[in-house]
């Protein structure tokens, strides 16, 4: 009995020590694993940052023109370096698109609006449309979706740089029509070929194709009233209007993205 | 040594004693203890690597100091620096300007992280801390390009200073770069440098635009 309450206690305390040191030592196993798997991260997308200029210029040139055959599956390249450099890009040209107001007070919010639009759309549309795949049983990856919607990108990086410098509404629309309609054209030859069936194929080729065509008319014109929202809900209305790019958009449609943005605006 | 697999120490036998390393004859040269030197030499030790910095990047020579004793001190007071005169604007406007401080600040260390991390994922060799010393390093012509800027508003806001302003800061743009793709490039496998110097190029340009576009109210 003494024997038995001396080694009952002995033994409680050696377990809970060993207990307490098994603990300590899956804790610290955990964090090791967890940091490791961090720093190992870094190295799970290194193939997809292995390219050369030429190849990424050759992919850039190759994004503006649609294949011709849909009966084969086209190839897809999965790298993110090409993508992920439009969609900076991307961003800088739509920071750009704003040096002509002299109303800018607070270019951190434009700068994370910006940011967040952009990486937004090609994140987001990405994984959209590779669920429509999923559900349309299309063969495309992930990776290869988002390396296929950045690079259609592209076609809206030059109609925005194009369209900021040199203020004319059809000139807008032409180069809508014709550089967006060239990239949305690729994108949706690619998905063509790699899916079988016309139902499918047209649920997911409409979607892209409407997401994408209207994302670059969202990005001209009611970006600018969206940032304009912005700065009228917060600095009040004593600012200047601000100068927007385009100046003759049709008084109907004006008005009705005018009540959108502000809708959205308050929103935010 | 299979013969030792089956050695174990109990557990109530305590395990003390004291452990001493011999130690050798003094080492004759006490410069390795900086323990006993004035503050005023750490300091100006640490001011004066600094500084160095700062020479090498305004003159961009192909060396390796930069590289090799890295810090984050001259990258940190310039950000700090850059972030205080750009956010001097919005004084008199109803909110406070603490975003636009820590706005600035985050983007200029987020963009410089992102650019690092390209380039490591390129199969740079260049480390981590390394490529944001010398990023941070060459925002040093466009923080100069700032306060011309803000001396130039001081005279006036008109199409001429508007012209002198976007004649320093693309001059001061196109150095920041230059300078930052004589230190970084040479980590690069000589066929990619390009891939390498245009998220650069990106970075100081959204940096040049928000000093471009600064006006104070």
């Amino acid at each position: 009995e003494e024997d038995g309450e001396f080694l009952g206690m002995k033994g409680l305390r050696g377990q809970l020590g060993r207990q307490v040191a098994d603990q300590m030592w899956q804790v610290g196993k955990r964090q090791a694993s967890k940091a490791f798997s961090l720093y190992a991260n870094i190295d799970i997308l290194r193939p997809y940052f292995d390219v050369e200029p030429v190849q990424v210029r050759a992919r850039l040139l190759e994004s503006m023109i649609p294949v011709k055959m849909i009966n084969f599956p086209q190839k897809i390249a999965g790298e993110l370096y090409g993508p992920l450099m439009l969609v900076f890009t991307l961003v800088a040209i739509l920071l750009h698109g704003m040096k002509t107001s002299d109303t800018i007070i607070r270019e951190g919010t434009l700068m994370g609006t910006a940011i967040g639009t952009c990486f937004g759309y090609w994140l987001g549309v990405s994984s959209f449309i590779y669920f429509l795949a999923y559900l349309c049983n299309a063969q495309i990856t992930m990776v290869q979706m988002l390396s296929l919607l950045g690079y259609g990108l592209f076609g809206h990086c030059i109609t925005l740089f194009i369209t900021y410098n040199i203020h004319f509404h059809s000139l807008f629309y032409i180069c809508w029509l014709v550089v967006g309609g060239l990239s949305t054209l690729r994108m949706v030859a690619v998905l063509v070929s790699r899916t079988v069936g016309h139902t499918q194929r047209l649920i997911l080729c409409g979607t892209l194709a409407a997401l994408h065509m209207l994302f670059l008319l969202y990005l001209h014109f009611a970006y600018h009233k969206v940032v304009e929202g912005i700065l009228d809900t917060l600095e009040g209305p004593n600012m200047p209007p601000f100068q927007r790019v385009a100046r003759d958009i049709p008084v109907v449609s004006n008005a009705v993205l005018n009540t959108t943005a502000k809708a959205v605006a308050l929103t935010l | 040594f299979p013969g030792l697999a089956d050695v174990s120490i109990s557990e109530d036998i305590p395990v003390e004693g004291e452990i001493t390393v011999p130690v050798g004859s003094r080492s004759p040269d006490e410069d390795f203890s900086t323990l006993d030197e004035p503050v005023r030499e750490t300091i100006m030790r640490d001011l004066k690597a600094v500084g160095k910095k700062f020479v090498h990047v305004m003159y961009p020579k192909k060396s390796s100091a930069l590289l090799r004793d890295w810090d984050l001190w001259g990258p940190l007071v310039l950000c700090v620096s850059l972030a205080l005169m750009l956010q001097g604007g919005s004084a008199d406007s109803k909110d406070d300007g603490g975003p636009q401080f820590a706005e600035v600040f985050v983007i200029i260390w987020f963009g410089a992280v992102v650019i690092t991390l390209n380039s490591k994922l390129l199969g740079g060799t260049i480390s981590f801390f390394q490529s944001l010393c010398v990023l941070g390093y060459c925002v040093l012509p466009l923080t100069v390009a700032m306060l011309v800027c803000r001396l130039v508003l001081l005279a006036g806001a008109g199409t001429v200073s508007f012209i002198i302003r976007l004649i320093v800061v693309v001059a001061m743009f196109g150095w920041s770069t230059l300078a930052s793709t004589a230190f970084l490039a040479d980590s690069q496998p000589p066929n990619r440098k390009a891939l390498v110097v245009y998220p650069i190029f990106l970075f100081y340009f959204v940096i040049s635009w928000m000093i471009l576009t600064f006006t104070p109210q």
